[in-house]
C-alpha cells in the first residue's frame, strides 16, 4: 500500500511495526504537497524543515518507546486560527499576517504529546467567517474533486488537503458548520465535538460560546481515535469539561440494531438539492436496513437557527476582536495621527471585508437600545432551540440529515449576496447554538461527481452514538475516496 | 427594506467598532446591515415571554484556581511581534500632552 494511501491510524501501525519509518512518512507528505500546492493552496505556511526535523526527533522518541499511542509519527495539518509556537498563525488575515505566537493551542500540544509532527497551517475563511475558504487574506483554496469548485470553509484548507492527501489529517474549528461543511464538499470525515470538550486555549476566538475544535480525516476509526487524543479536561479552558466517556475508539461497533433515528422533515424542504436528497435518505435507509429504528420527525424553529445565529456570533466577534489593535502583534498602519486614529487605521486596513461586517453587526446589536430586541432576543431563541433538540433525543439516540443544501458551489459564485450565504449554513448551525457533538461523512456523489455529506447530531456528549452509527455506515457503504489519478 | 440605516448610525457603530469606512463601504455597510437587520427581525415572530436568555448549552460553573504564575519570563519573544518596540517596552502613539 502506497504511504499516501493510508489513513492516519494504517500509518501509525505500519511506523510502529517499522513498515514506514516517520522520516519516509514526512518525505512521501511533503512531496505531495509540492505538487498540489500550486493548484489547490490548502496552507498559508508549509513547515518543510521543522517537519522532517521534527520526524527525526519522534522517531527516536517512538524507537525509545517514550511515544507508543496510534498517532506517533503520523503528519498532521493544523487550521490558522490555532497558534502555534514559533510558527507563523495567522488566521488567513492581513492583521495577524506576520504573527507568530510565544505558544502552542492545547489541541496542538495534546498532538504533539501523542507524536505527531506538524506539517504547517491551513488555509481558511478570514477569522473563520465565511463558508468558502474565499475570505482568506491569502487567496482562496481550491476543492481537490474539481478545483474549479470551492473546498468550503470555514476550515476549507483543512479538509482539502486531507483529501488532497497533503496531511494524514487535520485539526479544524467549527463555530457555525466549518468543519462539517468543508468535509461535507471534500468528501472527508469531520466531526464538532460537544462544547467543552476540545480546549480553546490557544484557538483565536471567534464566537466563544460556539467555537469547538475537532478533527478531519479520512475515516470514522481517524475521527475517533484523534478525539481520545484531543478531548482533554484543560484548567486553561474554563469551559472545559471534565469528561468521564473519552474512550472513543470503544465505540467503533458495527452494529445500529435499535438505535433510534430521527430524520427531521424540516431538513428536507425546499432550498435543498434533489440529488443530496436522495444521497442523504439512501444513507438512512442503509442504516435501516442494518437494524436502526428510523423515522422522521418536526424538528421546529429550523428558520430561526440563521437569524439567532448572527446575531450571537457578531456579537461576540466584535467583542472578540477588539483586542486586534496594532499594539503588542499584528499589523499597525503606517501613519496616523494618535491613538485613536492609529487604531480605526489599522483595524480598517487590517480586516477584510466579510469580518468588518460582522464586527459592525456586533458592535450594533450590543449597542444601548438595541441590545435587548437583538441580542437578548437571540439568547432567548437559542433557549427555545435547545429545548427543541431536548424534546427530540428523548426520542432518538441520532438526527440524520443533510450537511449543507448543495454540494460545493463554483469559486466566485458565493460572496455577492451575504444572506444567501449564510442560508447555507441552515443545517449545521443549530447544532452550536445547543452545544451538541455533529459528524459530517461521505454518502455519494452529485450528477458533477462532487462528494455528498450525511450528517449526524447527537445529544451532549453521546459522541459515541454518532461514532457507533458512522462507522456501521462507513462498513455498509464501503470505501469512499477520490482517485488521485483522475485528478492529474 | 424595513431598517433603513442612517449616516448617523453607521457613523455611531464604527467609532464601537473602532473602523474608519471609506465612503464605498459605507454606503455598503448600510445597505448589508439594514438586510441583515430585517433579516434578523424574524426573530420577533417568536413569543420568547418568560424565556431566560441562554448564553451557554449546558449549566457551566465558575472555575477558579490558584493565582500562581506558571510561565517563565518571555519578554524578548513577545515583544518580537510587536510593531514598535523601544528599551523592552511597546511604543504607542503619545496619549496625553
Amino acid at each position: 500500500m502506497k504511504i499516501l494511501e493510508m489513513t492516519a491510524v494504517e500509518l501509525g501501525a505500519a511506523i510502529k511495526n517499522k513498515e514506514v519509518t516517520v522520516r519516509e512518512a514526512a518525505e512521501a507528505v511533503l512531496e505531495q504537497i509540492e505538487k498540489q500546492e500550486e493548484k489547490l493552496h490548502c496552507y498559508v505556511t508549509v513547515d518543510r524543515e521543522g517537519a522532517l526535523k521534527q520526524a527525526e526527533e519522534v522517531q527516536k522518541k517512538i524507537d525509545a518507546g517514550e511515544f507508543s499511542g496510534p498517532l506517533a509519527g503520523v503528519p498532521v495539518a493544523i487550521k490558522d486560527n490555532m497558534c502555534t509556537e514559533g510558527m507563523l498563525t495567522t488566521c488567513s488575515s492581513r492583521i495577524l499576517g506576520n504573527f507568530v505566537p510565544t505558544f502552542s493551542s492545547e489541541a496542538v500540544l495534546n498532538l504533539q504529546n501523542a507524536g505527531a509532527v506538524i506539517l504547517g497551517k491551513t488555509n481558511m475563511d478570514e477569522f473563520a467567517m465565511g463558508s468558502t475558504t474565499e475570505t482568506s487574506a491569502f487567496g482562496v483554496t481550491r476543492n481537490p474533486w474539481n478545483p474549479e469548485h470551492v473546498p468550503g470553509g470555514s476550515s476549507g484548507g483543512s479538509a482539502a488537503a486531507v483529501a488532497a492527501q497533503e496531511c494524514f489529517y487535520a485539526l479544524g474549528s467549527d463555530t457555525g458548520g466549518s468543519i462539517r461543511q468543508p468535509a461535507s464538499f471534500c468528501g472527508v470525515v469531520g466531526l464538532k465535538p460537544t462544547y467543552g470538550s476540545v480546549s480553546r486555549y490557544g484557538l483565536i476566538a471567534y464566537g466563544s460560546s460556539l467555537d469547538q475544535i475537532g478533527p478531519l480525516c479520512k475515516d470514522v476509526r481517524d475521527c475517533a481515535t484523534i478525539m481520545e487524543i484531543i478531548a482533554t479536561h484543560d484548567p486553561k479552558d474554563s469551559t472545559s469539561v471534565e469528561r468521564q466517556d473519552t474512550d472513543f475508539t470503544a465505540a467503533l461497533v458495527e452494529n445500529v440494531e435499535g438505535m433510534r433515528i430521527g430524520i427531521p422533515r424540516d431538513y428536507f424542504g425546499e432550498g435543498l438539492d434533489p440529488e443530496v436528497k436522495s444521497a442523504v435518505l439512501n444513507a438512512a435507509a442503509v442504516l435501516k436496513e442494518k437494524g436502526a429504528l428510523v423515522e422522521e420527525f418536526d424538528l421546529s424553529l429550523v428558520e430561526y437557527a440563521i437569524p439567532a445565529y448572527y446575531t450571537i456570533a457578531a456579537a461576540e466577534a466584535s467583542s472578540n476582536l477588539e483586542r486586534f489593535d496594532g499594539i503588542k502583534y499584528g499589523y499597525r498602519t503606517a501613519e496616523y495621527e494618535g491613538l485613536h486614529n492609529m487604531y480605526k487605521k489599522s483595524r480598517s486596513e487590517g480586516f477584510g471585508a466579510e469580518v468588518k461586517r460582522r464586527i459592525m453587526l456586533g458592535s450594533f446589536v450590543l449597542s444601548s437600545g438595541y441590545y435587548d430586541a437583538y441580542y437578548l432576543k437571540a439568547l432567548r431563541v437559542k433557549a427555545l432551540i435547545k429545548k427543541a433538540f431536548d424534546q427530540a433525543f428523548e426520542k432518538y439516540d441520532v438526527i440524520l440529515g443533510p450537511v449543507a443544501p448543495t454540494t460545493a458551489p463554483k469559486l466566485g459564485e458565493s460572496l455577492s449576496d451575504p444572506i444567501k450565504m449564510y442560508l447555507g449554513d441552515i443545517y449545521t448551525i443549530s447544532v452550536n447554538l445547543a452545544g451538541l457533538p455533529g459528524l459530517s461523512m461521505p454518502c455519494g456523489l452529485d450528477g458533477k461527481g462532487l462528494p455528498i455529506g450525511v450528517q449526524l447530531i447527537g445529544d451532549c456528549f453521546q459522541e459515541k452514538k454518532l461514532i457507533q452509527t458512522a462507522y456501521t455506515y462507513e462498513k455498509a457503504r464501503g470505501a469512499f475516496g477520490r482517485k488521485e489519478e483522475e485528478n492529474v | 427594506m424595513a431598517n433603513i440605516i442612517s449616516d448617523e448610525t453607521i457613523e455611531y457603530v464604527g467609532i464601537l467598532a473602532k473602523l474608519e469606512l471609506s465612503p464605498e463601504e459605507r454606503e455598503q455597510a448600510k445597505k448589508d446591515m439594514g438586510s441583515m437587520l430585517d433579516y434578523i427581525d424574524k426573530l420577533g415572530e417568536l413569543d420568547t415571554e418568560g424565556v431566560e436568555p441562554m448564553s451557554h448549552a449546558f449549566p457551566v460553573k465558575n472555575v477558579f484556581r490558584e493565582d500562581v504564575v506558571t510561565n517563565q519570563d518571555m519578554r524578548e519573544e513577545i515583544l518580537k511581534n510587536a510593531p514598535g518596540e523601544k528599551d523592552g517596552m511597546f511604543v504607542v502613539p503619545r496619549t496625553f500632552e
